[in-house]
């Protein structure tokens, strides 16, 4: 829709926009210096788990970075936005002083905008398509910052809209899994009119945003922030519920459930397979980062144990790898590295978690490889085996293959081992439903333009279907699937044989 | 589903058997299924087996020993408070078929994960032979419930204060010397399943173990519960929790099992090596 050229065009058209153009010259927009995000100090940070580190943007900030964007005829950037925001139109309502303004129009097309604010890869995303990066060789518009801060700007005032909602059809829909991809399914649903509820394995809602990334770049208080908007427009929540083993489909579909929106996620943990890898003191970043973010593990009033490792080895180059070495300085490591088989040049991590983590005091160990672990008389880990790696042809991925150097073994010191070698997508959901198309990687089959799956009333997006991507293509994914279910459903109920 | 605690009853001082509404969990179950409760809002999430279900008044039966804070958490609510977090049902069920006869061997707070088993060998037809022990007579627990469903009950007892004195295999022994035994169960401390283990293996007794291993989220999700089974890295509460005893490496099993090792090592050796 915010696509479409005719759209965007007559929204550029309108008078504000076009008296907004004409006050500021191209050239002095341009001559502006892009924005830098208040960050609290390294040293202070890493003292504290639950500070953020990113601080967000003054209003002055905002108004002037606003002011770079020229708001272009043909604005790439939205192309370069897995969810099409209208992104002119929001950055010139911060020039404006409609903050709540662009705020709406964040909402327009995003659930959740003070998450992506955070957490997604701007700059591999709209950012890179911004005028100035592509036709420039300049700093693009820091659109990411402008998101936070409406969104963030919109809460503090506490005259959050409320999206409207149809009136209720009374159509029963659920999803399993309460992850973005969920999320904003529920929110698209439950505005169509239909009686949405989500069904969460977990005691808490939210999925990865709530147990795995950290409180320093994502607090729980804006996810439940965001799902409280959600309640408020009447979607259900259910808490420690597993579809599948509480509950099976078919009890669900005779509670009137008449379509499924599958986003369980790829939560399974994976492990290296090597020698001592079992011993304690060795876990998955999925169970350091649960203990820690879910269970508040580093709290002293929590019953959940973490350890407190002086000298952690991380495993990995993605989020997750950063996320874990970050939180382990933070609950006290002398020494917090990170081991990654390839380069700087290939980790999938976002370029500011990487930049971050330096500035934090985190140890780069690139191009080398665990081998084996050794522990002490009580099972307990104290050193590692390496080897070094060079870059060779590139692999399927694209990316330069690591191969290992003869005679390059080292050990190393540590006492806590995390692996953030990545995850595989849950099996519960596919292991109940024979009929369910998977992929041998386990994913869920669906059409791509529908995210239906083999299953005619089950739709699916977000990491069971894409093995692992980010926030925002999960939650675009659940948008294209509450578009076409409720179509789906809408024939459905005009063609009522069907229903049983 | 509101997990309210209808029924409280104490086996012992430090053995209690809860009865709790929760509906669906208690229509979904399985015999050999496990729950992971949670206890106020700070509290840490822990697996307790289902000992027993009834779907018409749609409650379940867990029996707790309390060992440390979460259990004595549990242990510490009242008839008409609510569990605060309770999720399930998890785990593989058992595989339960007529095989002929079954040894049911439970140690300890074991033999109430072990009670649904022991129920639903025999109602599928099988002989069962169940081999109960503890260290002390007041550590016996659902001995009449097991009784109901077994068609034999050997008690044993470490300081002989009831049934047999002596360990576990001792009474595992005597009942595979006088019949062919198809399958054998074993539930309870870790220590004790490694030594059933043995037992059952000269033998060449197919045998399953349940395990308790250390949890968190029971879903798959972190790895926290793995062991090692023939070779191969498994996580107990999805591939689990019950595996082929004579595959399990139980001395990693025990190793993991972490922190309180040194105690239990304490007890345990006192247990079987007296
Ligand atoms: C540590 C970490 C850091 C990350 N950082 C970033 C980042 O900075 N930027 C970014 O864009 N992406 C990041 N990602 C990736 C991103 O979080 C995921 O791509 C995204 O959360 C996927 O969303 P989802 O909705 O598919 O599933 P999830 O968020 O994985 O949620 C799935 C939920 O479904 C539940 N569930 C599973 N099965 C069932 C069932 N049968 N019944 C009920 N519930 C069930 C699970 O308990 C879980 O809560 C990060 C991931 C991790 C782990
Ligand atoms: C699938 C499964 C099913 C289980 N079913 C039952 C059940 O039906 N009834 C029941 O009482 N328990 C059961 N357990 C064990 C139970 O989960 C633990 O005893 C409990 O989590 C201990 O928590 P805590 O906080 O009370 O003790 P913690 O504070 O965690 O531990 C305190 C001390 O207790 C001892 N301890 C802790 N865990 C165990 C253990 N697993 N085995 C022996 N000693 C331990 C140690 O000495 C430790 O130092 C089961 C475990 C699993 C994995
Ligand atoms: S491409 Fe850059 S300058 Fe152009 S509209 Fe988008 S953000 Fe503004
Ligand atoms: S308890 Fe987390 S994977 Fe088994």
């Amino acid at each position: 829709m915010s696509l479409d050229p005719e759209y965007l065009k007559s929204e550029r058209s309108q008078e504000w926009r076009t008296a907004l153009r004409s006050k500021i010259k191209n050239k002095e927009r341009t001559a502006i210096q892009r924005v830098h995000m208040p960050e609290q100090a390294p040293e202070v940070r890493v003292k504290y788990q639950d500070r953020e580190v990113n601080l967000g943007i003054t209003a002055e900030m905002a108004a002037l970075e606003a002011s770079r964007c020229m708001d272009c005829v043909t604005p790439t950037c939205i192309e370069g936005c897995p969810v099409n925001i209208n992104i002119p139109k929001f950055i010139k309502l911060i020039e404006n002083g409609d903050i709540l303004g662009a705020a709406a129009t964040l909402k327009e097309t995003n659930a959740l905008p003070a998450v992506c604010g955070r957490v997604c890869p701007q700059e591999k995303q709209c950012e890179s398509r911004c005028f100035y990066v592509e036709k420039m060789n300049l700093n693009s518009v820091a659109i990411g910052h402008l998101e936070r801060f409406a969104a963030d700007f919109e809460r503090a005032s506490g005259t959050s809209n409320i999206p409207k909602t149809a009136a209720p059809n009374g159509i029963k829909v659920a999803t399993v899994g309460s992850g973005p991809a969920a999320l904003s399914f529920a929110g698209d649903m439950v505005k169509y009119g239909y009686d949405v509820t989500v069904f969460e394995a977990l005691h808490e809602i939210g999925g990865v945003l709530k147990y795995g990334i950290p409180e320093f770049r994502l607090p729980n208080s804006i996810v439940d922030f965001e799902l409280d908007n959600l309640k408020k427009m009447g979607v259900k929540f259910e808490t420690n519920f597993i579809v599948g083993r509480t509950a099976s489909f078919d009890d669900l579909r005779e509670e009137g459930y008449q379509a499924f929106f599958i986003g369980s996620g790829a939560g399974l943990p994976r492990f290296m397979d090597i020698a001592g890898e079992n011993y304690n003191g060795i876990l998955s970043s999925n169970e350091y980062l649960t203990r820690v973010n879910l269970m508040g593990a580093n709290s002293d009033n929590s019953d959940t144990p973490v350890i407190k490792g002086k000298r952690v080895a991380v495993i990995g180059g993605g989020n997750t790898a950063m996320d874990s070495v970050r939180t382990a300085l933070r609950l006290g490591a002398d020494r917090a590295m990170i081991i990654y088989r390839r380069s700087e040049a290939e980790m999938p991590a976002r370029i500011e978690e990487v930049k971050h983590a330096k500035e934090e005091g985190v140890e780069f160990m690139n191009l080398c490889n665990p081998l084996e672990y050794f522990a002490d008389e009580k099972g307990m880990v104290n050193r590692m085996r390496l080897n070094r790696m060079g870059l060779g042809e590139p692999d399927a991925s694209g990316r330069r293959r690591p191969v290992p150097i003869d005679g390059s073994e080292f050990e190393l010191d540590v006492d806590l081992v995390i692996v953030a070698v990545g995850v595989s997508p849950n099996p519960l959901v596919p292991s109940c439903l024979p009929d369910l198309k998977i992929t041998k990687w386990g994913t869920i089959v669906v059409e791509e333009e529908k995210m239906q799956s083999s299953i005619e009333e089950m739709f699916a997006g977000g990491d069971i279907v894409r093995g692992g991507a980010t926030v925002i293509l999960a939650m675009g994914d659940g948008r294209k699937a509450a578009e076409n279910m409720h179509e789906y459903l809408q024939k459905k109920v005009s063609n009522p044989t069907k229903i049983n | 589903m509101s997990n309210k605690i209808i029924e409280k009853e104490y086996f012992s001082d430090k053995v209690i058997r809860f009865v709790v509404e929760n509906q669906k969990i208690s229509r979904s179950r399985k015999a050999g299924n496990f729950v992971i409760l949670k206890i106020g809002e700070k509290g840490e999430r822990f697996p307790l087996t289902i000992a027993d279900a009834d779907p018409v008044k749609g409650t379940i039966t867990l029996v707790v020993q309390i060992v440390g804070v979460s259990s004595a958490k549990l242990a510490a609510l009242e008839i008409g408070d609510c569990i605060t977090d309770l999720v399930g049902p998890l785990g593989k069920p058992t595989d339960i078929e007529l095989k002929g006869t079954i040894l049911a061997c439970g140690g300890g707070v074991g033999v109430a994960p072990l009670l649904p088993i022991v129920e639903a060998f025999k109602k599928a037809g099988n002989r069962v032979v169940s081999v109960i022990a503890a260290r002390s007579k007041d550590l016996i627990i659902l001995e009449d419930q097991i009784r109901k469903w077994s068609d034999e009950v050997i008690v044993m007892t470490d300081d002989g204060s009831y049934g047999r004195q002596g360990l576990i295999t001792a009474g595992m022994e005597e009942v595979i010397q006088r019949e062919k035994i198809d399958e054998c169960i074993v539930i309870g401390p870790a220590i004790m399943m490694k030594f059933a283990s043995l037992t059952t293996k000269k033998y060449s007794i197919p045998t399953q173990a349940s395990l308790n291993s250390i949890m968190v989220d029971g879903t798959g999700m972190c790895g926290a519960c793995r062991v090692t089974v023939g070779g191969k890295t498994r996580f107990t509460c999805v591939d689990g929790p019950e595996f082929d005893a004579h595959e399990i490496d139980f001395d990693e099993m025990l190793m993991r099992l972490g922190g309180y090792r040194a105690e239990e090592a304490v007890a345990s050796n006192k247990y079987f090596q007296k």
